[in-house]
């Protein structure tokens, strides 16, 4: 197959190429970019739905305090306006790592456990139809 | 090429990068986000694409996946997974073959739309809009991981005597 100089990637000559580095620049730049915008300043939520497999399986106020089962792989727990999971049968427990989420947008999700739980309220999410 | 050749080193590729993926499996999660990995095996893929051509690096890919996901993964992990891997040397193909990009450029791209195409997937099976929002700390990852696994791709292509492979 057809090797052409610009196949030896710039450690190989250990001279960039332009635009190698415009393209990779631009791109940390503008995935930064993203994620200040999606981050900062949201609101906070008054609700959490949970959902698996894209159901809505339960709504839950974040003023009530209390335990849920979600399905029989993981623990989702209310306490003092947040929500977080503490405790979950997944190899990565990544849901659990996530902490507690609050504003409307923000989520927990178990992959394994198709489990999605994500904050409401007003000044939703942006991306729902 | 003789053809016998052609199927080892295939096989021998394909194997690499199974185990490249497999080290990966038992590297414990980095940051709280589903999906953000190194890639590895792709070091693999990479350097097929440019020293064995398209065809042999759309198998050992394929192929790559598909065993992964059968002895350490599942079903849903391998859907995630070929849907990301498939897209993602699309991608590569296409910049490869249209811009004078090196291998790191088109390495990091192929980590961008390899995290674009899970996040794709589980919109599709979660049937939730809200996988949106990790796509910016994905693509950011994909960006930084793609670029690495290109030096070192990139690294293998210049050392590794065209006569050999």
């Amino acid at each position: 197959m057809a090797e052409n100089k610009a196949s030896r990637g710039f450690f190989g000559t250990l001279k960039a190429h332009l635009p190698d580095i415009i393209l990779i620049l631009s791109l940390l730049v503008f995935s930064g970019l993203l994620i200040l915008m999606f981050s900062l300043f949201r609101p906070l939520g008054d609700r959490v739905t949970v959902e698996v497999e894209g159901v809505t399986v339960a709504t839950y106020s974040l003023s009530a305090d209390g335990e849920y089962e979600i399905g029989e792989g993981n623990r989702l727990v209310i306490e003092g306006g947040e929500a977080y999971i503490s405790w979950a049968d997944c190899p990565d427990h990544i849901c659990i790592r996530t902490g507690r989420i609050s504003r409307v947008g923000e989520t927990v999700i178990c992959l394994p456990n198709k489990v999605a739980v994500t904050v409401r309220g007003e000044g939703g999410p942006d991306l729902v139809s | 090429m003789g053809k016998t050749k052609r199927l080892v080193t295939l096989a021998l590729f394909t194997s690499v990068a199974l185990m490249l993926s497999f080290i990966e499996s038992r590297i414990p999660a980095f940051v709280a986000i589903p999906g953000v990995k190194m890639g590895l095996a792709n070091i693999a893929t990479v350097f097929a694409l440019y020293r064995l051509g398209v065809r042999d690096a759309i198998y050992i890919s394929t192929l790559r996946v598909a065993l992964s996901s059968l002895l350490f993964g599942s079903v849903s992990s391998f859907i995630y997974a070929i849907v990301g891997a498939s897209l993602s040397l699309l991608a590569m193909v296409m910049v490869k073959w249209l811009t004078p990009l090196s291998s790191v450029s088109v390495s990091c791209i192929g980590g961008v739309v390899h995290n674009i195409g899970q996040v794709l997937a589980a919109l599709l099976i979660l049937r939730t809009d809200v996988v949106l929002y990790y796509l910016p700390a994905l693509l950011l990852s994909g960006t930084v991981a793609g670029a690495v696994i290109g030096v070192a791709g990139g690294l293998l292509i210049k050392r590794i005597n065209p006569r050999e492979i």
